[in-house]
Order: C-alpha cells, then structure tokens, then sequence
C-alpha cells in the first residue's frame, strides 16, 4: 500500500477498515456452494471400523438431516468434524481453504462451527445471559477474557438471540433451573452466539414435549439460510417435519452413506427399508 | 474503580478487609502501648500466632482459586508454599553471616558440617532481598507452569491430576531430605538472626511480620477476587461444571488453567515466605503430602468458591488445632477428621455457607 493511498483512507471520513467490520470469518470460501467437505474417511476404534470410507458435502445455508440406526457412527462423524477425534484416512474442509484435521476443538468453534451435545450441556451454575455473553464470538485469549467488557452490538446480538430461543423473559435466571426443553433452547442460543457458518446438532428433541419439538422445529429451520445447519435425529415425525418436501435427508449405516434424497425418496430405498426393518 | 466493582455484592470480602484493617491497626497498639499485666495486652507470641495463622489463611485462598473456581482438586499446593519458605530461607540463612555456630562468614552451618568448601551455585544470589524476592514468585510459578502445561496439555483431570499433584509435593519432599541437595537436608534452614537488618526476636519485627502477613492476606484476597469477579471467573467456572461445553464453544481449556494455576502457585509461595520468618524454620517436613490434603480440609469447611470461606476455614481449623494440640494432643486428629465428615455432611457449603443462606432467605 503506498502512502499516498494510506492517506486518502485516513482522509476519508466513510472508509472502514477490515478491523472495524463485524467479523464474519473472511476467510470461509464457500464459492462452490458447498460448505463441508468430508471426503474418503474412515476411523477405528480397537478395530471397529465406527466411519468406513464416508463421503458426505454439506451446501451453503441448507439445512440437512441425518438419521440411522444406533451405532451407524452419527455421533463420531460430529466429533471428526469438531476436532475431537482425528480420522486414520481421508480429509475434511470447511469451504475451500479451511483443512479441519489441522486444527483443534477451540480453533474449529473460532473458525465457525457450533456443535450442540446430545445432552443438554449449558453452565448451570450461571445465568442464562453469562451463559449466551460467554459464548459470544470474540477473542478467546487468556488476556482479553480478563479485561472482558461487552460492546453495545453485542449486547443487542445477545438479546436477539435471546428473543429467538425464546428465553426473553428468563435471562437473570441459573441455567440450572430451567427445563429440559429450555436448556436444548439454551444450548442452541449459546452455539448462535458465536455466528457460526455451520451447526451441527445432535438429537435436539430427545426428551421433549410435542409443543416443544415443534417449537424446535420452527427455530432450526428459520435458521438454514443464513447458517447451515446439520440435525442428527432419531425421531422419525420430526424429521419429516423438519425435511419437509424438498430437503436432504443422508441416511447412515455401518459408518457410510447408504442413501441420500428427499423423504419421500429415502423412504422408499429398499436398502432403507431393510437395515430399519430387518431383512 | 475495578477493586471497587468486584468488591460490590461480596458482602463477605467487605468484611474480611474491615477486619483485617482492624487487626492491623489494633494489634500493634494493644501489643506496644499496654504494660503487660493488662486484661487487653496481646503477647507477642499470640501476634506471632496469629501472623502465621494469616499466612496459612492466604495459601487457603490460592487452592480456593483453583479447586473452588476451576475444579481442579490440587493436592500439592504446599508444594509451592514450601519453596517460597525455601527461597525466604535461603535469604535468612545468608543474612546469618559469621553469627553461627562455626563462624563462617560465607557458609551456613550446615554446609560448614558436611565439608563443603564454597557455595552451590544455586545459592549465589539469595544475599541479596530483591533476588530472593524475585524468586519466591519464581520458583513456585515457574515450577507451577511447566507441572501445569504437561498435566493440562495432555487433559489430565480430576482424580488423576490429584494423585499427581500428591507426588509432586512427595518427590520434593524427599529429594530435599537429601543432605546432597544443599538445602540443609533433614534439618532444613533455621537459627535464622535478622531480615533486611531488623532482628527476628524484636517485639516490632514480629509485628511488622504480623501486618505485612495481613497485607499479603488483603492483597491477594483483592487480586483473586478481581481476576474471578469478570469475565475470567465466569468462564472459570464453565469450565469447573461443563468443560468440554467450554472447548466447543471455543475456550483453551489448558491456557485458562495454566494462567490460573500458575497464580495461585506464586501466591502459595508469598504465603509461605512470610510464613518461615514468623516460625523460625523450614525444613522437608512442609512438602508433606498431608499437609496439602489439610489446607484442602481448610478450604472446604470454610466453604468452596467463595474465597473468604478458604480464610474462615483456615483459621478456624488453625486455630482449634493449637488448642487441642497444646490441651488434649491426642484428640486432634479424631477432632479434625469427624469435623470434615460433619461439615461434608451437614454444611455442603461450608461455615460460611450459614451466612449466605441467611442473606438469601432474608
């Protein structure tokens, strides 16, 4: 950059810097429309093969179901994209630049991927507001945690989200109070936080009302677009009503892909049909 | 302004610093100004007592800071305490000169004894106050941060980083009963005459100890209660409930418990600096993994995660030890150990758990 042109900036009053845009991670490339890319992996354990040469892309703002009988290895795949287990063989990119085996758990949240637990794991101990202000998107160093202030757009973000899980009115309480459902609400409040690209969300309405799924459903859905979102589930009637007509669902079995469509389309797949009702 | 705000809402820190003012204002005069045979006189001995008993109540608020905030149940902090009592040694020992038994104006005594004929090179330096000062902090952080990186990196946790943590302090321990360490062997440092030129015998020496043991009290209860009052102390405690909640959400788990741990470490290690001055001696016998497991036993009868709960315990115990120990020596042990059992059964928050409950119904 010449001097010249580092003036002009300083004299124009419009210019923004890229410090003072809100981050967005600049450095996600999903120019492919495709957003995950996991190609060729497989992983064992004491020699089950728990992921056997899975492929599987995740496009840009769709929301995608997952379902599969227990042990088709749903939950290991999540932990190979998040970081907590390392695959023998095969590779995994978030968008096109990012190679996901060469990074930890806190660096793959930073870089934009939020992960809900099947159980509800928020901080019990503390408020439902600390529990949305800590997951807040921002430097995670040890120094900048100690000086920690929040800005005034974050605390409109935070109340946004706050509205969005509908938890409005239950800011101030523990997160140890709430109910069941609310803690799953929580938890997803607390992933949002971050602005993450990607969601993964493994069984989000396992232990819910009717009232609640639905409720869920609604909040899960009016979030594909603007992020990604992929749903492990068990429940059959939710997915549907997740999936809807035209969505993805990947159907997993034994650690790979054994079919993918629509609904309609899966449930049809005689291959399905046999590994869910025996031959 | 930031002591002021992490200071708003702890009721029990408010009082724990009007107290400690109190004490540091009252003691000294009550001790100079009344004759002796006065009702109100307080004895230099007590002063004495009660300086070490403060000493012990700040190492209580270091393993408060990790165990209480963090979870991590550390069972060798008197590891740390010990080497910051080594490092004040050290620095006494120099300051003995040729006033020992064998005259030596450039070796300690013991070294005199075992033949030696020049100082370890790991001596040379602790002539000097700041040096030994500088090491206090040091030696304890130092030693504290490499432990913590290798436990922290490779995700040792609960009971196994306690159990480590115990051979820790027991590795050390018998490494400085070794008479080939050059730390005094057995015997360990003592016989020590003056600090930065005041004579350890005199009445005001001993209450200048006094109040710099309550000044290091107030300063790093205000330090530990900044540091867990913002931000840090939240995600402290996300940790401490849900830590891989806190790694997914994209927190370095290890970095926060090194930096912590690392803290609380050098602040075992001020505590036990002031401490070997106002007992006369420090010897291998305060590496003694039973000695770590007691300031835990300290901390939790005054009350986890609250910081002034750790100094309650701490002088509580302390003090009904001095008492059985002086009155009835065999009851001690039974009297410690049924007073964890019932505190662990019937008072889960400590002593000062009572008080709170009070304020909450109120």
């Amino acid at each position: 950059m010449s001097v010249t042109t580092v003036f002009e900036q300083i004299l124009d009053r419009e210019h923004v810097y890229p410090f003072m845009q809100a981050g967005r991670h600049p450095n996600i490339d999903a120019s492919h429309n495709v957003l995950l890319y996991l190609e060729g992996i497989s992983v064992s354990f004491d020699g089950f093969k728990a992921i056997n040469d899975l492929n599987l892309y995740i496009n840009d703002g769709e929301l995608r179901c997952i379902i599969g009988p227990n042990g088709a290895g749903k939950t290991t795949m999540m932990d190979i994209i998040t970081g907590k287990t390392t695959p023998d063989s095969g590779s995994a990119w978030f968008g096109q630049t990012i190679n996901l085996l060469e990074l930890d758990e806190p660096a793959i949240a930073q870089a934009g991927i939020g992960r809900k637990f099947q159980k509800p794991t928020v901080f019990e101990f503390l408020s439902v507001v600390e529990n949305l202000e800590l997951s807040m998107e921002g430097d995670r160093g040890l120094w900048s945690i100690i000086r920690g202030k929040l800005s005034g757009e974050q605390r409109d973000h935070l109340h946004h989200v706050l509205d969005m899980i509908g938890l409005g009115e239950q800011g101030a309480l523990r997160a140890g109070s709430l109910s069941h459902g609310q803690k799953q609400w929580l938890e997803i409040g607390m992933l949002l936080m971050q602005r993450p690209r990607l969601l993964l969300v493994d069984e989000p309405v396992a232990g819910m009302t009717h009232q609640e799924m639905d409720r869920t459903a609604e909040l899960l859905i009016s979030l594909a677009g603007e992020h990604s979102v992929v749903v492990v589930e068990h429940d059959m009637d939710f997915v549907r009503n997740l999936a809807g007509k035209d969505r993805t669902v990947t159907v997993l079995h034994q650690g790979s892909v054994l079919a993918e469509g629509t609904m309609a389309q899966v449930q049809d797949n005689r291959k399905v049909v046999e590994v869910y009702l025996g031959e | 302004m930031l002591i002021m705000n992490a200071l708003k809402g702890d009721r029990g820190g408010q009082i724990l610093l009007g107290v400690l003012l109190v004490l540091v204002i009252a003691v000294p005069l009550l001790n100079l100004m009344l004759p002796p045979d006065h009702l109100l006189h307080i004895p230099t001995y007590t002063v004495t007592l009660m300086g070490k008993y403060l000493t012990l109540a700040l190492l209580a608020v270091a393993v408060d800071l990790v165990w209480g905030y963090l979870g991590i149940l550390t069972l060798g902090h008197a590891a740390f305490f010990a080497l910051g009592g080594y490092a004040m040694g050290m620095y006494l020992m120099r300051q003995i000169g040729d006033r020992g038994v064998y005259g030596n104006p450039d070796l300690p005594d013991f070294m005199v004894f075992l033949n030696w004929d020049a100082l370890p090179w790991f001596w040379s330096g602790f002539d000097q106050f700041w040096f030994a000062a500088l090491m206090i902090l040091l030696v304890p952080g130092v030693l504290a941060f490499v432990f913590g990186a290798l436990a922290f990196r490779s995700r040792v946790s609960g009971v196994y980083l306690s159990i480590i943590t115990q051979a820790l302090t027991y590795a050390l321990m018998l490494a400085f009963f070794r008479n080939e360490m050059g730390f005094g062997g057995n015997n360990g440092l003592t016989d020590f005459k003056e600090l930065l030129g005041f004579d350890l015998q005199s009445d005001v020496t001993r209450l200048g100890l006094f109040v710099a043991s309550a000044l290091a009290l107030a300063l790093g209860y205000l330090l530990c209660r900044v540091l867990m009052a913002g931000r840090l102390g939240r995600v402290c405690v996300a940790i401490r409930d849900a830590e891989s909640r806190a790694r997914f959400i994209g927190y370095r788990v290890e970095n926060v418990k090194l930096g912590v741990f690392t803290v609380s470490a050098m602040l075992a290690g001020v505590a036990g600096a002031l401490y070997v001055p106002q007992v006369g001696i420090i010897n291998p016998g305060e590496f003694s993994p039973l000695n770590s497991i007691e300031v835990v036993v300290w901390v939790a009868v005054g009350g986890r995660a609250t910081l002034y709960g750790a100094v309650v315990g701490a002088l509580v115990i302390n003090y009904a030890k001095s008492y059985f120990t002086a009155e009835l020596p065999e009851v001690w042990l039974f009297a410690l150990g049924g007073l964890f059992v019932l505190v662990t059964l019937l008072l889960p928050r400590g002593i000062t758990g009572l008080l709170r409950r009070k304020e909450a119904s109120a």
